[in-house]
């Protein structure tokens, strides 16, 4: 298939990108690797006005180093993610999850601030994301802001930027102390989307788990924390019984869709399974 | 029309094209390297899979527009100017990798690609690292077998393989 | 290696039947140089692209095509209307029973579609994106009608219809029964006194070809002559059924097959695109290409299995089994295509499988349903037979407490016993089934499987270990023409091929069978390479054009190398004879004095005279100088037409992991050992045998078909319907036995399928070994990880779960929030 015609843009920098947007008229869409947007608009499912394309705005690619934070570029490609040495240091979850991200081929082009926009609760990234407290850094108009990861994810395909607005960065606060991380993915075939997947990050202390960070991936219309696990685990000895124990309650507070792949209460049942393998594993079990 | 520059298989060609035209349709009815070719929509199968600037990506989902300034490698330009075949290319005549040969522009382009990251991949390294390329004929195993007498081929030292 | 400097009569030239070839065809693959249909590019050429019925079932009130001509660059539209008269109806060429009820099959729907992804326009435009730009364009008026969607419903009294023309929904109802045909005892005695009847239902899902290259379809009009260039497995069939349909003579039409990638069943057809495309050049006196996107392939190409199987097995408490009656439903979809009707039929012989049955039945309804009509599919019948009998023979070792090995032992045909006149009527001619299964055993390491599995099983392990068996035949060689007659099938089964010998010593075979990935062009080299004397490099294999070779009954069936192949010895060895006569006359010697050997004619018992064939190829085409009696030629050719089938068999055995938490199944090794007898090319043997694994495994545990509810097709493309990659399927073990067929002079059986055939029952009876002591006695295929954990959790067979839609790019291809497109989803964001 083809896409519709649309008119193209290609700026290069952010500003001559929100200016693109501007004046793109009724129907923008914004592009960054293009690896979802481009077969969606070859099924003719989506058939913009104009493309804005970033792939030539440089500075929304790469990692910095900025404290306590790294911040990674929105059209840093999943590619780049996986070969980048603050990223394998600071924040080897995300490597992790990067890695099932698709294939090498759309690994090349695909971003990462790309798939957090695009917002797909069967996205990988989006839960890493958010396990990991990120912060994006949104640019419009009016100047930036910054949305913690909690309040960027608002719906299914659907995120808190406004017409006109684009995510330009993606700060990643460092994990300090002894932590352990872990990306469990559960699909069909190497290339599907995530049935489930559990982003896992934990902190041990003295023999204990102090801190744990779930992130659940297409357990509901957005990504989700799995917080009564989280506060369960909050201080728990760091053993298979009390872990499982927590494990149980992973499923709370979700809302996951039924689909071709899994109904509902089987969702419920992986997320329970694979935080507690998640977490084990993240916890050094 | 977007008046687009591209250096395909060594040759530069400046040429009009709509936005809306993929990398592989430019390719294939543009400039007749119909080497490459389509087989889904949904940038599943692989088969389209040409070098963007010395990275494996799937031309099924890239606009040619995008290509500008860029350099190509399709399937046509791999082997050395004197027919010389590429490693790979001919591992896969060697080892039985493909049958029908629809995937296997995409099959061999991916594998060059992995080999030039990871020149000495593990059996499980090669699967999951041609796995945005479909097969429908051959199971995957002898194209197994070709990426890894292709790795040991290209690593060894009197060889020098022609490079995408 | 140094070049040898004796004479060639001296060489000991290895063999070329059983050398490991590289393929001459792999040259242009590898390079890029090939030829698939969509590269072609002719003056003036149109493109058409096709509206499709979005509805599964309606009357199709008006065709508003006014937008679309009107539509930049667009030269016609046309709809059913326009094409009534002269489309004629798709060929069905298997009428199973005199009675079968053929709906007839429109290639554009005129009063009504039948199935969503049916024609209902054709736009014709200068290019492919005109044409795709104006289908959203035509609007149609739909008057919707209930569809007809679940097969064992549909099958009943109380069900709407599929054709509201018809009476119900049954196309025909096929018996074979073995005590009436006289091959086997009455069944119902058999098992009336039998101590122990297992019965199953078993399905058999809704698979889809999903051969990697999309069909495509090029016609070019020449005067009253026609040139076709189609993604087709059956240039020859092609040709013959078009004249039939359209009314082009079929003289002047001609069809070419060029490079095909890969067909699998699913390019054996007649399509509605090749009809349309014809009518179309027909009309406008253009050339014209149509090529699917996959979307449209996944959608309206023929999809292939879809039977639910009901299977009763008799047997007595020591294991000897009494008899087998086999129900089955097969949905056909909304019409009947090439050979829809005959796939489901062609299992009935092939149920009772090794096993020594006494008594079988076997009946058979095909169903209309409102879907992509069924048609051939790798295997087309016997792995839906394989399955059923693997799969009952498993339960029936289960029910009498008997190791499914020993079971099987206890009832096969001993290798003793060749040639073994089976209950289903057909003679099996040859085969060691103990042998492979001894090999099998061996290459899996069977006893230590069994000793983890133990392990696991007491241990608790949440990973539990399966083995699972699958002891297949099937048959092979598609066909003795006279069996294809009383099977009422359309056309005969034989196969022609005829050889050229060229002046400069080279030679061409012609072949009627038409390669799409299987490597004719190096076996057949192979063939003649060794009945000539020939260097294999000097051979060239032409095929797949009506105008190059005229004749032939193409690929399918594995019947190329056992039919095909056998033609094109005999062509080979009548070369031989014709040569001999013009090398005894030119070497002044009799016929009777000369030796063969190496390629050279020489006289017995004269060193150091001789000429070889290809010089006696040139000295004929000089004809200066050669017999009286003779034409000045040894070119040849042979059309071969089986006596039997030939049964290749093998002993298939996995071990698979189910991860009893998560329903997750993994296959840790599998190993084979296939007899397909005679092996030409052990490279391309093992290939094939690889590449069918890969689509009898994707069978059990990745592919389905979903429809929902309306009838919509969910997998609508490779985001869901699972055709898996490298990374989803294991290494395979594989090796040979061979015990020549006696069906033809080679002894080769067929490869092709065998694969497919038998890896399907494996798989699932392996992932029941593992967790049937968990009380799990079925697993509905695909074994997908949520069917698994369902059986495990409340036992059935774990398939009763709603058939949702899809979540590929945000569930787009079945319900209208596509989550892009709309205003809603994200306005600003990016992907």
């Amino acid at each position: 298939m083809i896409p519709a015609a649309f008119a193209y843009a290609r700026p290069t920098t952010v500003e001559e990108a929100l200016q693109a947007i501007a004046d793109g008229g009724e129907d923008v869409k914004v592009m960054a690797g293009g690896q979802s947007l481009i077969p969606v608009m070859r099924l003719r499912m989506a058939a913009p006005e104009t493309v804005v394309d970033l792939v030539s705005v440089s500075e929304m690619r790469g990692v910095r180093d900025d404290g306590d934070a790294l911040v990674v570029g929105a059209m840093t490609t999943h590619h780049d993610v996986l070969v980048d040495p603050l990223i394998a240091e600071h924040a080897p979850l995300l490597v992790q999850a990067t890695e099932t991200v698709a294939d090498r081929q759309v690994r090349a082009r695909g971003t990462f601030g790309g798939a957090l926009a695009h917002a797909d609760p069967a996205g990988d990234l989006a839960a890493v994301a958010l396990a990991l407290d990120a912060e994006m850094v949104i640019a419009g108009s009016g100047g930036r802001r910054t949305v913690p990861a909690a309040d960027f994810f608002v719906d299914y395909l659907t995120t808190c930027l406004e017409e006109g607005e684009l995510l330009v960065e993606v700060r990643i606060p460092k994990l300090r102390g002894e932590w352990g991380v872990r990306y469990e993915k559960f699909n069909r075939v190497a290339q599907a989307w995530s049935i489930v997947a559990v982003a896992a990050a934990v902190r041990r202390e003295n023999g204990h788990i102090a801190e744990a960070r779930i992130g659940l991936t297409n357990m509901g219309s957005t990504p989700l924390r799995a917080q009564a696990t989280e506060a369960a685990l909050a201080g728990a000895d760091a053993s298979a019984a009390a872990i499982a124990a927590a494990a149980e309650r992973a499923a709370e507070g979700t809302s996951p869709t039924s689909d071709l792949n899994a109904q509902a209460d089987y969702r419920e049942h992986l997320a329970r399974v694979l935080t507690r393998r998640a977490v084990s594993a993240a916890a050094g079990l | 029309m977007s008046q687009i520059t591209v250096r395909v298989d060594g040759v530069t060609y400046t040429d009009e094209v709509e936005p809306r035209t993929l990398l592989v349709h430019y390719l294939r009815e543009q400039l007749g390297k119909v080497g490459t070719v389509v087989g889904c929509d949904t940038s599943n199968c692989g088969a389209c899979t040409v070098h963007l600037d010395g990275a494996a990506v799937k031309s099924c989902t890239v606009l040619a527009v995008q290509a500008d300034g860029s350099e190509v490698t399709t399937i046509e330009g791999l082997a050395a100017e004197d027919g010389t075949l590429h490693p790979v290319q001919k591992a896969f005549h060697e080892m039985h990798g493909l049958q029908c040969g629809f995937c296997t522009p995409g099959m061999i382009m991916a594998s060059v690609d992995l080999l030039k990251e990871n020149p000495h991949p593990s059996e499980s390294e090669i699967r999951e690292g041609i796995e945005g390329n479909l097969c429908r004929c051959t199971g995957y195993q002898n194209i197994v077998r070709a990426v890894r007498q292709a790795a040991g081929e290209m690593s060894a030292p009197e060889t020098t393989g022609a490079q995408a | 290696m140094t070049l040898t400097e004796e004479p060639r009569t001296t060489e000991t030239a290895q063999p070329e039947i059983g050398r490991a070839r590289r393929r001459k065809e792999d040259a242009r693959l590898i390079t890029g140089r090939t030829t698939w249909t969509d590269n072609m590019v002719l003056p003036g050429m149109l493109h058409l692209s096709i509206v499709r019925s979005p509805v599964a079932h309606a009357r199709i009130g008006s065709v508003d095509v006014s937008a679309a001509r009107e539509a930049p660059g667009v030269v016609a539209v046309y709809s059913g209307r326009d094409f009534a008269e002269e489309q004629g109806s798709l060929p069905c060429a298997w009428p199973v029973t005199p009675d079968m009820v053929n709906p007839g099959h429109p290639s554009i729907a005129v009063e009504e579609v039948n199935h969503v992804g049916e024609a209902v326009a054709v736009i014709v435009a200068r290019s492919k994106a005109a044409a795709a730009d104006a289908v959203e364009l035509v609007d149609v008026d739909y008057a919707v009608l209930p569809p007809v969607l679940d097969m064992e419903q549909a099958s009943t009294q109380d069900t709407d219809l599929c054709h509201a023309h018809l009476e119900s929904n049954t196309s025909f109802h096929f018996v074979f029964d073995a005590g009436d045909a006289g091959t086997g005892g009455d069944t119902d005695e058999a098992f009336s006194g039998a101590d122990v009847v297992v019965s199953r239902r078993f399905v058999n899902q809704r698979l889809i070809p999903a051969f990697m290259e999309p069909r495509s379809v090029v016609v070019q009009p020449q005067g009253d002559n026609y040139t076709m260039w189609s993604a087709t497995q059956i240039p020859h069939i092609l040709r013959v059924m078009l004249a039939m349909v359209t009314g082009v003579p079929e003289h002047k039409l001609r069809v070419i097959a060029p490079d095909v990638g890969g067909g699998f069943g699913g390019k054996l057809q007649v399509t509605p695109e090749e009809v349309l495309a014809l009518l179309v050049a027909r009309r406008l006196g253009k050339p014209v290409k149509y090529t699917e996107t996959r979307s449209e392939s996944l959608m309206s190409a023929h999809h292939g299995r879809d039977q639910i199987q009901y299977v009763d097995v008799a047997a007595d408490r020591e294991g000897n089994v009494k008899g087998l009656r086999v129900r089955l439903l097969a949905d056909m979809g909304a019409y009947l295509r090439l050979i829809t009707p005959g796939t489901p039929a062609l299992g009935a012989f092939m149920y009772p499988a090794i096993y020594k049955f006494p008594a079988y039945r076997f009946e058979l309804k095909g169903i209309f349903t409102n879907k992509t009509p069924t048609d051939a599919y790798r295997g087309a019948g016997r792995p839906e037979a394989t399955f059923a009998i693997e799969r009952i023979m498993d339960e029936l070792a289960v029910e009498l407490g008997m190791d499914p090995l020993e079971l099987r032992r206890k009832n096969w045909i001993k290798h003793d016993e060749f040639p073994f006149t089976m209950v289903a009527g057909l003679e099996y001619d040859s085969g060691n089934y103990e042998a492979a299964t001894a090999r099998a055993l061996e290459l899996i390491g069977y006893d230590e499987l069994r000793a983890e599995q133990q392990r696991r099983r007491e241990s608790g392990d949440p990973v539990q270990l399966g083995i699972g068996f699958s002891t297949f035949t099937e048959m092979c060689g598609i066909a003795p023409s006279r069996v294809l007659g009383s099977l009422s099938f359309g056309s005969g089964g034989w196969e022609h091929a005829s050889i050229r010998m060229l002046p400069t010593g080279k030679v061409e075979v012609v072949t009627g069978a038409t390669p799409h990935g299987q490597g004719h062009e190096t076996a057949w080299s192979q063939l003649v390479a060794d009945k000539l004397g020939v260097p294999f490099e000097d051979v060239e294999v032409l095929h797949g054009d009506t105008s190059i070779s005229p004749k032939g009954l193409d690929t399918y069936g594995s019947r190329s190398l056992v039919v095909g192949g056998t033609a094109v010895v005999k062509a080979a060895d009548k070369v031989v004879a014709k040569a001999r006569k013009v090398a005894a006359h030119l070497l002044e010697a009799s016929e009777d004095d000369l030796e063969f050997e190496g390629g050279k004619f020489s006289v017995r018992g004269t060193p150091g005279t001789g000429l070889s064939i290809q010089e006696v190829a040139l000295a004929i085409f000089a004809a200066h100088n050669y017999p009286e009696d003779v034409e000045p030629s040894i070119d040849a050719d042979a059309t071969f037409d089986p006596v039997n089938f030939s049964f290749p068999h093998g002993t298939h055995i996995c071990a698979m992991e189910v991860d009893t938490e998560t329903g997750m199944v993994k296959i840790r090794k599998y190993a084979c050992v296939d007899d397909v007898g005679t092996i030409v090319n052990p490279l391309i043997v093992e290939g094939q045998i690889h590449g069918g694994l890969a689509q009898g495994i994707a069978q059990a545990l990745y592919e389905e078909a979903v429809y929902d509810a309306d009838g919509n097709l969910t997998t609508g493309s490779f985001v869901d319907y699972l055709v898996p990659s490298a990374a989803d399927l294991p290494h395979f073990d594989t090796d040979n036995t061979v015990t020549p067929s006696t069906s033809n002079p080679m002894g080769s059986k067929g490869v092709g399928e065998a694969g497919t055939i038998a890896s399907t029952p494996a798989v699932v009876n392996a992932a029941l070994d593992a967790v049937r002591h968990l009380g799990v006695t079925d697993i509905r295929m695909p074994l997908t990880p949520e069917r698994v954990w369902r059986a495990l959790q409340t036992g059935g067979d774990g398939g009763d779960r709603a058939a949702a839609g899809t979540t590929a790019y945000g569930g787009a291809s079945t319900e209208s929030t596509t989550g892009v497109s709309t205003p809603a989803s994200n306005p600003g964001g990016i992907s």
